[in-house]
């Protein structure tokens, strides 16, 4: 087969179509996730057996089961019937689900249906997004011209991220400009998000209506070659199979982990471990990811120059050595604990709140709540105490309420542990963390700008969309999807570290590094037309 | 090039053992952590058989992988797709 001819301008427009796209699928699966405290309280209430199965199946059987089974099915059909068609398909169907999961009335509207129809609508973004990725690589790949490869595929790269950087915007855009009531409502704003998502969908559906087949496959089509049965070609031809276990052990599997770490892990991170406001904790996020996406570019840019497989593995690497340190800045910049023992250093801003609540739960429960906000050294947090009397059947340590004399006591028992939140780190602190952010989203770029070439060049242009997709995904969503399940496993067994569950992500980018480095070759393929 | 092709070979040895201790730790993790009283993540036994169902054939393809290093199989990669037909 010939080298591809596409022009510049040409080639463009089908990096743009291409990348908008996938973009905008990352951005639909990412949405989910991120507001699934307020899904779970509308679709998923607690105490209904059958509505948590449901909910965990929505968030581990998407990411786990649905997403590998996406690459097969809509890897098979671009390997059949055209990359064209089948990346709009995958469109077509995650942009439905996601506008419809925003449509669905809630729990207490319309009972166990709620529940079972996000489940069937996430299942299909799972799957949706299973077979995107695949498609919208090769199609750029077989368009780029010899030499040019990993520098245009690298734009696909930086849709995965640049998809989060949207979905964090939005949420927070719509959240900081309406009440939490109203945010959290039946009918509220947490389902702006999903709505929009059929406005980005229509237009990116309208360009890619416009595109044409990749000349690779077109060629192949019209000679008459293309695969017969390509999950069969793929999985059980030893040659390919064995390119497919090494692409998933070699390199993808730990691109996925650094991938998940340094952006999901990272955000969560700050967020509960080290308390950071909500606001602040997302600028961290947004800033570090601005900073860091034209590195995909960089990378794959720099990739078409001396080869991939270094780049990656020094991706690897970068996670492996300097993960502990940085979250454990994250720590230590950020102990309140550690602040509060001496008193006299800190500074008693406002009484934000000091609440002897008379809230009655079941008729004889007191909640008193003391809330106090403080400043150190330019930093802003809260201290909350909170004691829950029970006045029944002695099961209290303070005596019965009448006892002390009063209808209701005024003061907290001195054993009680404050709760500390909201914290609202000084600027230093600030540019420092989105620095540290910055860097790991900097071994995401050395990880994952050059893959997509690297896994294009493994596979011959007829099995290309089956071969490449399903390791990707059991890489990206399985490995990388682990990465908060394996570090709770972590952390409540060896609760005495509390970075242990960095021990996931760092095992598996060592094994990944380790048989990339022994296994992989660096010589970029110019020749994919075969 | 001799030395380094037998020290890859050795190394498949590693993913050979690798693979089946990773599925008995996910099943002792299971073991110990399911509690129908919990209400963490790690408690809930349906989450724990997604994650082995799904991990035992990732991990039977590191035995294979492991396998196919050992037996010498990456010793050479193929440079061209018609190798792969072979």
């Amino acid at each position: 087969m010939n080298e591809t001819k596409t022009g510049g301008w040409a080639i463009r427009k089908i990096i743009a179509a291409s990348s908008v796209g996938t973009m905008i699928e990352w951005y639909d699966f990412y949405i989910f996730g991120m507001l699934a405290k307020t899904i779970s309280t509308q679709f998923f209430p607690e105490g209904n057996p059958t509505a948590a199965l449901l909910s965990t199946l929505a968030v581990f059987a998407a990411g786990f089961i649905v997403r590998p089974f996406g690459a097969l099915v809509f890897g098979r059909i671009g390997d059949l019937v055209g990359r064209k068609y089948t990346f709009l398909l995958t469109l077509v169907i995650m942009g439905v689900s996601t506008f419809l999961i925003g449509c669905v009335p809630n729990y207490k509207s319309i009972g166990i249906a709620a529940p079972i129809l996000v489940l069937i609508l996430r299942l299909l973004q799972g799957l949706a997004l299973g077979g995107e990725y695949g498609g919208a690589a090769t199609y750029v790949a077989e368009h780029a011209p010899i030499g040019k490869r990993g520098f245009y595929t690298s734009w696909i790269q930086t849709t995965a991220t640049l998809g989060l950087f949207i979905a964090l915007g939005v949420i927070m855009l719509v959240k900081l400009n309406m009440p939490d009531a109203q945010f959290s409502a039946e009918w509220g704003g947490w389902r702006y998000p999903f709505w929009i998502s059929i406005l980005l969908v229509g237009i990116s559906i309208y360009i890619r209506l416009k595109m044409k087949e990749s000349p690779l496959y077109a060629e192949l089509k019209a000679a008459g070659k293309t695969s017969v049965n390509p999950i069969t070609e793929s999985f059980r031809h030893k040659a390919n199979f064995k390119m497919v276990l090494l692409a998933l052990f070699g390199a993808v599997m730990g691109q996925g982990v650094i991938w998940y770490t340094g952006q999901f892990y990272a955000q969560n991170f700050l967020e509960t471990k080290c308390n950071i406001e909500f606001e602040q904790s997302r600028t961290i996020m947004l800033w570090a990811i601005a900073f860091a996406t034209p590195f995909f570019i960089f990378w794959g840019w720099l990739s078409d120059k001396i080869g991939r497989k270094w780049i990656m593995m020094a991706g690897l690497l970068g996670g492996i050595i300097f993960y502990r340190p940085i979250f454990g800045i994250f720590l230590t910049d950020t102990n309140v604990k550690e602040w509060v023992i001496d008193e006299s250093k800190i500074a008693s801003l406002n009484v934000v709140k000091i609440i002897n609540s008379d809230t009655l739960v079941n008729g004889d429960t007191v909640v008193l709540h003391k809330k106090k906000r403080w400043e150190y050294s330019g930093n802003h947090f809260s201290e909350e105490k909170y004691d829950t009397l029970t006045t029944t059947g002695g099961r209290t340590k303070y005596p019965p309420l009448n006892a002390l004399g009063q209808d209701k006591p005024s003061a907290l028992r001195p054993d009680i542990k404050p709760v500390f939140s909201g914290l609202s780190i000084n600027s230093a602190s600030y540019w420092k963390f989105i620095f540290l952010v910055f860097v790991m989203i900097l071994f995401v770029t050395m990880a994952y700008g050059p893959v997509a070439a690297f896994l294009v060049e493994l596979f011959p242009t007829k099995i290309r969309y089956t071969s490449m997709s399903l390791p990707y995904h059991i890489g990206n969503g399985i490995f990388g999807g682990l990465v908060p399940f394996i570090g709770l496993l972590l952390t409540t067994t060896y609760p005495v570290d509390p970075l242990v569950g960095l021990w996931y992500p760092i095992g598996v980018a060592a094994l990944c590094f380790v048989i990339g480095s022994l296994y992989l070759r660096n010589k970029i393929d110019r020749n994919i037309y075969d | 090039m001799k030395k380094f092709n037998a020290f890859k070979r050795y190394f498949g040895l590693l993913f050979l053992i690798l693979a089946p201790l990773v599925i008995y730790e996910l099943v002792a993790g299971a073991v110990a952590n399911i509690d129908s009283a919990g209400k963490k993540d790690i408690n809930n036994p349906v989450i724990w058989i997604i994650i082995i169902t799904i991990f035992t054939p990732i991990a039977a393809g590191l035995v294979i992988f492991g396998w196919y290093a050992f037996r010498g199989e990456y010793d050479h990669l193929p440079w061209k797709s018609k190798e792969l037909d072979n």
